[in-house]
This record gives C-alpha cells, sequence and structure tokens, in this order.
C-alpha cells in the first residue's frame, strides 16, 4: 500500500451513460474516492496511465470498443484490481473477462452496498505490482473466515476449533478460495489452479468437490453461508471483513 | 349397395378437385356428331350473348372457311392474331398459346380441339393448348365432333370406316365444366351438305362421300347422344366408382388398343374404376423396341383415358393376372382371345378359357390376339447374322470332329454329340440360331452319317425315327434351356430394380439434407437404367448438361406439374424428358437423358423411375415438413413475444415509471418536504427502479429461452450445488425465514445449464418469500430416482386458491392481491427454463396448508468421472 494519504484512493470510471456515471461518481465521492471519469476506452486507457487510480470501473458495453479490448490492453503493463459490470444475461463475456484479469464483476442493476463491498474485497487483495493475482502468492498462513480456520501450512482446517478432514484436491480448492477471499474465482481460474492447465475439462468434478466441500464445511443451509456460487461464473469464499 | 358409399379417400379427393377447378378456368364444349352440324356458328351465338353481357371474350382461334355467316357473326369480337409457324418454306398459321395466355382474356374461343400443332410448337395438340388455358385460369369455350373421342376411335372406325387419327383424350370432355350437344337430325345435314353449306376440303371430297351417308350419320348422332347423356349420368352419380373394379390385359399386340378402349367404355358405362395390366414373364426380355414401345404406348392409351396402369412380373402370365385381380376386387376381366387359335391354345384352352376355369371372376373375352401375352413371333427381335454364323460353326465343328472319328463311333454316337452341340448354342445363343443349329444337325447327320453317304437320302425307315428323335430332342432341350436362361435374366433384372430401390431407401432414410437426397436418386438411375438424370428445385439451378431448350421444357414441366420433353406429348424436341417430382412439381423436376438410339425403357422401368421419385419427394417432403413446423413454431414463438411486449408496454412497464416520475416531481416540486416523506418517496423511487429493472431483466431472458435461438449450454451438476447457489442469492430475502433442506446422502445429478437451472430455483424461492407471511418456514426437499430428481419448494402459506394451480404459471398472471415486489413473470420464467430442459413444473396444495412446487428433470444419462480424492 503506497498510497499518499494527503490524496484520496482514486477510482477510474469507464463508463458511457451519464445517469450511471453520476450515481456512481456522488456515492463513491461520498464514501471517500476520488473519481476519474471515461466515457470511452480509449480515454479510460489515457487516463489509466496518467492518473494510475486505484481500481478501475470498467463497463463491458463501450460505445467505441469492446470493454473486454480495455481489459487486455490495460493488463499489458497494470495490475490495477478491474471490476467490469456488465448486463444481465451476458455471463460468458463476464467469465471472459475474469479470466482476462479482471478481479472481479458487478451485474446491473446493482445496489450500491454490493458495489462498495466488491471495491473493498478488490483494494484489500491489491497486488503488489507485477505479482499475478492468482500465482501464489504469499498469503497468511492461517485465515479465518467465520467459524472457519484454515492453516495452509499445516494443511488443517477446523470448524468451530473441531478440526474437520478434507481430501488434498479439496484442501487445494479452498485454499485457492482463500487466498482470493472476497472475490470470486471463476471456473477455469480453479480448475487450472488445482489441476493445472490440463484440467480445465474437468468442471464436473470440480462441482462435486465443491458440494463436498459444502456438505462438510457448512452442515446448517440456515446459516449464513461461506462459499457463494456466482452461478455460470465461479465461487466466492465470503470475508465477514469485507 | 354398400359398396356405394364413398369412402373418405375419395370424398378427400372430390374436394381437392372442388378446390382445384375453383382456381382453374371452366371448359365448355360445342359437342357435335359431324362436320356441319354448326358447333362453330353456336360458339359464336353464345359468345355474342356473352359479349352483350359486357363479357372479355375473345377469339383465339376460328376455322370459318371462310363461310360469310360465320364471318358476319364473329362481328365485333376481338381476334387474336394467329402466329405463323414456317414449315418446309411454308407458312402456317396457328393458334397463339402465349399470345393468349398474355392477353389473358375472361373468355377465350378456341375452335377444333382435336387440330395437330405445327412442329415445332409447344404441345402437339392443340387440346393441350386448351388444358393449359384452363389451368391458367381462363374459361375456354371450344368445338369438338364425336368421331374425335379418343375412346370411340375404334367403333367409329367399324361403323363407317374412316380411320380417324386426331383423337382427343375422354378426360378433356369428362372434365369440362359444360358440354353443349349441337344437334341435326341426318337428313338435314345430307341437305346442307348437297347446298354446299359445308366446308369440305377438296382432297377429302372422296372420303367425305363414304362418310356422310344417312346410316353413319345415324351412328355417329347416336353415339354422340349417349357420349353426352353417359357424361350427365355420371355427373349426376354423387361419389363416383362402384368400389368394383374392371381389369384388363394389355399386350404388345396392336389389337390390344382396341381392348383398351372396349374397357373404358365399360368401366365409364359403370362408372367402375379400372385397371389396365401388364404382365412382364421371362418373354418379355425377348421382344423387339418396336414392341416395347407399342406397349408403352397402350399403357398410356390407358392411362390417359383414366385407368390405373398396373405392370407386375411373373413367371407364368395367368397366376399374376389372378392373382392382381384379387389383390385390387375386380370383378370383370377383360382379355383378348385369337381368332385363330395355335396349337397350344387348342391343347390347353385359351388365356381367357384358362382364366374361367380358375373361377371366382368373370371374364370377357374379346376377339383379336389383344389378349395373348405371348409376343407375336413375327416381330420378335431380328437377330444379328453373326449369331447364326456361330451356331452354324459349331454344327460344322461337331461335323468335324465326328468325321475324323466317325470309325469309332456309331450313330447313336453321333447323334448325342450333335445334341451336345445343340445345347451348346441354345445356352449361349437365342431361339433362332438354337433352331437352326439342330435342323442343320439332323441334315448333317443325314447327309455325312446315314448310309447312303453325301445324299439326303435315308436308306433305312430306321434312320428317319432317329432323325426325328434327335431333332425334337435339340427343340425341347434347346428351348428350355432358353427358358431357364431368360428366366435368370429377367430375375436378375428384377433383383437389380429391387436392390437399388431398396439401397435408396435406406439411403434416403438417413438423410437430413436434400443434396444427399437427390444424389441417391442420381446415382440409383445411372447404375440401373444407365442414363444420365437430375433433380432440378427450380428449373433455372445450376445444371451442365443442359442447353436453353431442355431448360425451357423443365421450366414449363415446373410450371404445369405434367410430364414434357423427349417421348412425350409436349414440347418433345431435345434428349431430354422431364417429370413433375411430387404434385405440382412441389419438389422440382427430374429430368431424364435419353440418349437418342439407345433401347427404350420399358414399363418396368419407367415403374422404376416413378417409384424412385416418389421416394425421393417423401424424402424430401418428410425434411420440408421438419424445417416448416419448426419454422412456423419459430414464427408463433416470435408472435406471442410481440404480443407480450405489447401488453407489457402498455401497463407493466408504465406503472413503475409513472411511480416514480410522480416522486421525484413532487420532490422537486416541494421544498420544504418532511424528512420522513421525503424518504419515503426516495425508497419508492428505488423500489419501483428495482423492480423495473428486474422486470426488464425477466423478460429479456424468458424470450431468449423461448425462442430457442439461445442454445442450452449443458454441464453436469449436483442438483444440490444448485439449490444452495439459488439460497445464496435469495439469502437477504429469506431471512427470517425457517428453511429446512432435505437432502439424499447420495449426490444427485443433472445436466443442465447451472445458471438458468438457478434462476428458476431463486424464482421458486422468491415466489415463496413474496407470497406467504413473514416469518413461516420454507422447505425445501430434494429427492432423486433412476428416472430423475424432483426438487420441491413448499411454503406454508395460503396456497393455491382451486383451479389456479395451472393459470399462475401464465405470464403476468398474480396472486391476488396483486403484490407490488412481482414482476408476474417469475412463474412463466420457471416453467421455460424447465421446459427446456425436458422436465415439469406443478404447483400443488399441500397438506396441512401452503403450497408446493415441484419441479421434475431427468436424471443425467452416463457415468460421471470418478469423484473421489
Amino acid at each position: 500500500m503506497n498510497r499518499p494519504s494527503s490524496e484520496l484512493p482514486r477510482i477510474l470510471l469507464i463508463e458511457d451513460e451519464p445517469e450511471v456515471r453520476r450515481f456512481l461518481r456522488t456515492s463513491l465521492t461520498a464514501q471517500g474516492y476520488q473519481v476519474i471519469e471515461a466515457t470511452n476506452g480509449r480515454d479510460g486507457l489515457a487516463l489509466a496511465g496518467q492518473h494510475r487510480p486505484v481500481a478501475v470501473l470498467l463497463d463491458l458495453g463501450l460505445p467505441d470498443t469492446d470493454g473486454m479490448a480495455v481489459l487486455v490492453q490495460l493488463r499489458e503493463w497494470s495490475s490495477v484490481p478491474v471490476i467490469v459490470v456488465s448486463a444481465r444475461g451476458q455471463e460468458r463475456q463476464k467469465v471472459e473477462a475474469l479470466d482476462a484479469g479482471a478481479d472481479d464483476y458487478l451485474t446491473k442493476p446493482f445496489g450500491l452496498g454490493e458495489l462498495l463491498a466488491r471495491l473493498r474485497a478488490a483494494l484489500r487483495h491489491r497486488p503488489a505490482d507485477g505479482d499475478d493475482a492468482l500465482a501464489d502468492g504469499v498469503a497468511d498462513a492461517v485465515r479465518r473466515f467465520g467459524r472457519l480456520t484454515i492453516d495452509t501450512t499445516a494443511h488443517r482446517v477446523l470448524v468451530d476449533e473441531a478440526p474437520v478432514h478434507l481430501t488434498p484436491i479439496e484442501f487445494r480448492i479452498l485454499a485457492v478460495l482463500a487466498r482470493h477471499a472476497g472475490r470470486v474465482v471463476t471456473q477455469k481460474q480453479l480448475l487450472t489452479a488445482v489441476w493445472g492447465p490440463s484440467g480445465t475439462d474437468r468442471g464436473d468434478s470440480l462441482r462435486v468437490f465443491m458440494t463436498h466441500l459444502r456438505r462438510k464445511l457448512e452442515a446448517d443451509p440456515t446459516a449464513p453461508r461461506l462459499f457463494h456460487t456466482e452461478a455460470g461464473v465461479g465461487y466466492r469464499l465470503i470475508d465477514d471483513e469485507g | 349397395m354398400e359398396s356405394s358409399r364413398p369412402t373418405p379417400e375419395a370424398m378427400l379427393d372430390r374436394v381437392r378437385e372442388e378446390e382445384a377447378r375453383a382456381r382453374r378456368g371452366r371448359l365448355k364444349i360445342f359437342f357435335g356428331m359431324a362436320p356441319g352440324v354448326g358447333k362453330t356458328f353456336a360458339m359464336l351465338e353464345w359468345a355474342q350473348g356473352r359479349r352483350r353481357d359486357g363479357g372479355d371474350v375473345v377469339i383465339g382461334w376460328l376455322e370459318s372457311h371462310g363461310r360469310a355467316d360465320t364471318e358476319r357473326l364473329s362481328e365485333g369480337l376481338e381476334r387474336l392474331p394467329p402466329r405463323v409457324v414456317m414449315h418446309r418454306g411454308l407458312p402456317l398459321s396457328e393458334f397463339d398459346l402465349e399470345g393468349a395466355l398474355a392477353r389473358r382474356p375472361q373468355i377465350l374461343l378456341v375452335d377444333e380441339l382435336p387440330h395437330t400443332n405445327a412442329p415445332g410448337s409447344r404441345h402437339e395438340r392443340r387440346w393441350q393448348d386448351v388444358e393449359e388455358l384452363v389451368a391458367a385460369g381462363i374459361h375456354v369455350v371450344t368445338t369438338v365432333n364425336v368421331q374425335h373421342i379418343e375412346s370411340l376411335g375404334d367403333v367409329v372406325a367399324l361403323l363407317t370406316g374412316v380411320v380417324v387419327s386426331e383423337t382427343v383424350p375422354d378426360r378433356i370432355l369428362d372434365q369440362a365444366d359444360e358440354i353443349e350437344l349441337v344437334d341435326l337430325p341426318p337428313d338435314d345435314l345430307l341437305q346442307r351438305l348437297r347446298e354446299g353449306k359445308v366446308y369440305v376440303p377438296d382432297q377429302a371430297v372422296r372420303a367425305m362421300d363414304g362418310f356422310f351417308t344417312t346410316r353413319n350419320l345415324t351412328a355417329l348422332r347416336e353415339m354422340a347422344l349417349r357420349r353426352t347423356a353417359d357424361r350427365v349420368g355420371a355427373r349426376r352419380e354423387d361419389g363416383g366408382a362402384t368400389g368394383e373394379a374392371l381389369m384388363v390385359v394389355v399386350t404388345p399386340a396392336p389389337e390390344s388398343a382396341n381392348l383398351i378402349r372396349a374397357a373404358y367404355r365399360m368401366a365409364s358405362r359403370w362408372r367402375a374404376h379400372w385397371i389396365a395390366l401388364s404382365v412382364e414373364t421371362a418373354v418379355f426380355e425377348r421382344l423387339s423396341p418396336a414392341d416395347r414401345e407399342r406397349l408403352a404406348g397402350h399403357l398410356a392409351l390407358a392411362q390417359r383415358l383414366g385407368a390405373e396402369t398396373l405392370v407386375v412380373r411373373g413367371e407364368k402370365a395367368i397366376d399374376e393376372i389372378r392373382h392382381a385381380a384379387r389383390g385390387r376386387r375386380v370383378a370383370r376381366l377383360l382379355v383378348g382371345t385369337p381368332d385363330r387359335p395355335g396349337w397350344r391354345e387348342r391343347l390347353t384352352g385359351t388365356l381367357a378359357e384358362r382364366l374361367v376355369r380358375g373361377g371366382g371372376i368373370e371374364v370377357v373375352a374379346v376377339p383379336g390376339r389383344g389378349g395373348e401375352t405371348e409376343p407375336l413371333p413375327a416381330t420378335s427381335s431380328r437377330m444379328p447374322l453373326s449369331q447364326y454364323g456361330r451356331a452354324a460353326v459349331v454344327v460344322l465343328g461337331v461335323t468335324l470332329l465326328l468325321g475324323f472319328t466317325r470309325h469309332l463311333l456309331n450313330l447313336a454316337d453321333q447323334s448325342m454329340i450333335y445334341l451336345l452341340g445343340v445345347l451348346l448354342v441354345s445356352s449361349t445363343l437365342n431361339r433362332g440360331p438354337s433352331l437352326m443349329a439342330a435342323v442343320l444337325s439332323v441334315a448333317a447327320l443325314d447327309f455325312f452319317f446315314v448310309p447312303p453317304y453325301l445324299t439326303f437320302d435315308v436308306a433305312h425307315f430306321r434312320y428317319l425315327l432317329t432323325f426325328a428323335v434327335l431333332l425334337v430332342t435339340a427343340v425341347l432341350v434347346s428351348r428350355q434351356t432358353l427358358l431357364i436362361r431368360e428366366q435368370a435374366e429377367a430375375a436378375r433384372q428384377r433383383e437389380r430394380r429391387t436392390v437399388a430401390l431398396y439401397q435408396m431407401t435406406r439411403e434416403l432414410a438417413s438423410a437430413t439434407e436434400p443434396e444427399p437426397i437427390v444424389e441417391a436418386l442420381v446415382r440409383q438411375v445411372r447404375l440401373l437404367l444407365e442414363r444420365e438424370s437430375i433433380l432440378l428445385s427450380n428449373p433455372d439451378d445450376e445444371a451442365p448438361g443442359l442447353v436453353d431448350r431442355d431448360r425451357a421444357v423443365a421450366r414449363w414441366v415446373y410450371q404445369h406439374g405434367q410430364p414434357a420433353g423427349f417421348g412425350t406429348r409436349t414440347l418433345p424436341g431435345g434428349e431430354w424428358t422431364f417429370l413433375p417430382a411430387g404434385p405440382e412439381a412441389r419438389h422440382g423436376v427430374f429430368g431424364l437423358r435419353m440418349t437418342p438410339g439407345a433401347a427404350p425403357l420399358g414399363p418396368a422401368d419407367h415403374q422404376f423411375i416413378e417409384a424412385a421419385i416418389g421416394q425421393t419427394v417423401a424424402a424430401l417432403e418428410r425434411i420440408s415438413s421438419a424445417e416448416v413446423a419448426e419454422g412456423l413454431r419459430l414464427h408463433v414463438e416470435t408472435e406471442r413475444t410481440r404480443n407480450l411486449m405489447l401488453s407489457l408496454v402498455s401497463h407493466d412497464l408504465r406503472t413503475p415509471l409513472a411511480a416514480m416520475g410522480g416522486a421525484a416531481e413532487t420532490l422537486l416540486a416541494s421544498e420544504n418536504l418532511p424528512a420522513p416523506e421525503r424518504r419515503g418517496l426516495l425508497e419508492s423511487i428505488r423500489r419501483e427502479a428495482f423492480r423495473l429493472g428486474r422486470l426488464v431483466g425477466d423478460l429479456l431472458e424468458l424470450s431468449r429461452i423461448e425462442s430457442g435461438r439461445v442454445p442450452i449450454r449443458r454441464e453436469r451438476y449436483p442438483v444440490e450445488e444448485l439449490i444452495l447457489s439459488a439460497l445464496d442469492q435469495t439469502h437477504s430475502l429469506l431471512a427470517d425465514r425457517s428453511i429446512r433442506f432435505d437432502r439424499p446422502e447420495e449426490l444427485a445429478m443433472v445436466d443442465a445449464d447451472g445458471t438458468l437451472l438457478t434462476e428458476a430455483l431463486v424464482n421458486l424461492l422468491e415466489n415463496a418469500a413474496r407470497h406467504t407471511p413473514a416469518g413461516t418456514p420454507v422447505d425445501i426437499r430434494m429427492a432423486s430416482s433412476p428416472a430423475g430428481v424432483s426438487i420441491e419448494v413448499a411454503d406454508r402459506g395460503p396456497g393455491l386458491p382451486a383451479g389456479e394451480e395451472a393459470r399462475i404459471f401464465e405470464r403476468f398472471h398474480r396472486g391476488e392481491p396483486a403484490q407490488a415486489s412481482g414482476t408476474g413473470l417469475g412463474l412463466a420464467l420457471v416453467m421455460a427454463i424447465v421446459k427446456a430442459h425436458g422436465g415439469t413444473v406443478r404447483a400443488l396444495n399441500r397438506d396441512g396448508g401452503g403450497a408446493i412446487f415441484r419441479i421434475e428433470l431427468p436424471a443425467a444419462v452416463g457415468g460421471l468421472e470418478a469423484a473421489r480424492a
């Protein structure tokens, strides 16, 4: 975190709809962010270079270029957290954007609470420059998520301080989700992280493992859940700190 | 009589016929017994009447023969200019069919229906022109004399001695909408003739002298009257055929044509269905090209006269006739019987006699060889001379061999070796050479090996017996050998056709695209008939090998749905015959290249072509009906979505917009509104905005799924995953509920689009949250069986009003009282999604109060890769 305390954190907003920009500008400013606005992809990329924002909100449906293209160009030189904003029914584009390096997504229409939570999660896990978010970044050895405790060095998992037995693959899935807690991890990212690059066709297995994980770790369906299944996209481990 | 009741098929045919007739023009015929009765005059009088009534009447063709009164009567009627054709350097005036079609009058007069058009015209005959005009929707008025009616040709020849070559098919007369008989007593006609009021061409005067006699005219008059009466009778009869059929046996013999006409007359008098049967025995393969063509002509004649034609193959003609007759409920059978029976007929009885002996059927024997199935020996195939040469060489070889060994063998051995030679000849060569080899052998035996040698004298009566035995044996053996060969050949041919059709059926059954279907047809025709063929779905399609003239023929067939081209009566120039594929050439035009000089096709070949086209059409129909159904379904869906959009725009979108607009305006206008009220209005704006957003989202989703344009992306999911995912999304909405989730220990799997199915479950959960009082529990039950998976969402709310169980899945249906938060699309969306997955969704009332929504989905097929770690 090398943000000068004298200056408010800058958010770059790339969005062509003036009404959406107005709403986001007002609410984000009220939450203590400084908002820089771009109405198209070209300006957005230029402003990202000039102002070095701490996070980017990128609309996937831009007038001049595809938001996806903006993301790919941005990722060539920056690892700034990017949250993509898409319309409902654009699941495929959403997943493509996440696989191409976006950190999270929001689906229109979204609430203000949802936006701020995503933003906080993205900023919290902001990697050091040049560090790949999904590579084996150094994470805390022991982390707590509600009733769940994960000790990555000892390969131990506790629920309400009682040890739970996980298979090695279940543990690896949990570890990957924990490392990106609060953020969505796409199915492809999860498969690659657990089984390696050749494992991307094992979606069936992954879903079965996830079911087993949930059964072991969140036996009571009425309790607040640990894992969120983002339909058609991937999984998210809920981070209470968010 | 029970059998006279019209069958449903017959009634359907009738309806179709009437529908077709409504689009067609009407045909009116002025019908007379002989030239000079005043048909043309009557026609013109009638036309003048129409013109006075304001009708658009045009003369297409008029044979006034320069008579002043006729010319006078045509005054004031528009006349179509004739088409001038050069024929052998002479200009010929012809009726201009193209011009008439272009002019398209309401009523067109075309005189002299039996006229033969000049070569190079579109149709060979004028009656074909008229048929085309009527089909094009033009009312046509024409004239014809009784002696030109096809079925009466032989009777006319018999009665008057005049052979009429220009005939008109009876069908034309039968299909005419109106027939007006122009009658004149024979004596009056003769009087007019004497007064020179009847036009008779100079060269025909002599023939006409014999024709115009009181006796002839009386006979013709009677025929004309009866023909008209028959037709009137047929018209009055409702329901048509009596159900019992008449069958006529058709052969290549020239007399067979008369037999067919007799059958037609008999059938029309009875108004019975009639069948023309041709039996192809092994003999058929030996028929000369001329015989084959005549047989095909006879079948075509029968068809023109309205018969069903049937070609069967078999070993023995009599068995096949009996079999076919039984199969078709034939009450009466017409066969020809020879005037002078041959030795075989004397021995075993004529075909008619043998058929009668079989019993069960009424047999009408008509004099003339026409009924015999054996071909006329005289016309049977001409052998190439080389065959005789080869036969002679064989006999010479045998003689030389016996000459060298004459001291080793006696006469009996020598006879046997000659017999062997004859057998050799008959097993490879035809009948004539075989017979010659037999005779030559006997002669050679006599000449060289029977004393006195080198003469044909015979020393002893004994030898004569030897000769006789040798000759009879040789002839009989060669005959049997040939018969076996021919039968084998016929069987081989039959086999080839059957195999070809069978193969085609198999290829067609699996085809889902038009191209392989057409390829299969062309390939089988090439294999079997060794002819090039083509199927044009549109006559203007790309096709190598077709010249402009052929294409014009194809186009005509496409437009008229009738065969044309080589070997037909329409546009017979060129090398191609074109046949319509399907009724009204719905599937285009089939073309067959008839290389000039190649062997003409036999009836079995034609039958094969018809069957092949029929199969092709059926296959194409199958494909296109699937396409049409799919297109129609999409169309209906699109229409439904459009209507939905309209109702939505008019009401469901406007309501929240009005609420939001009103609230915002109030806020802007009233500066000092108390804080709680400001907040209330702002919350209303937010609530309505979210509701609107959801509504639009649901709507888009719904039309996207129902249109079927977005394919469902199926992947394998544990059902539990989907339910938990749905619970995640509805967590805040269900926060105050107690939720119970019953699941089996084993994972139940489904193949589903995870996003969509989760959405369906979310909608069910939201529905439960909205329509039940706060705090009431929601139970989710999941069960699996080998057949599928069921998911239940059960609540303890008010339950469903009786009779609403199905309606709640309709769009914009809302439970009463209407809940402000619902869109009315949720359950419709659930239904659409579940249906797209091949499942069902039902709503039931729950025991003890509340509602149950149950989704049932088919289980995932196939095993899952091991999910153990």
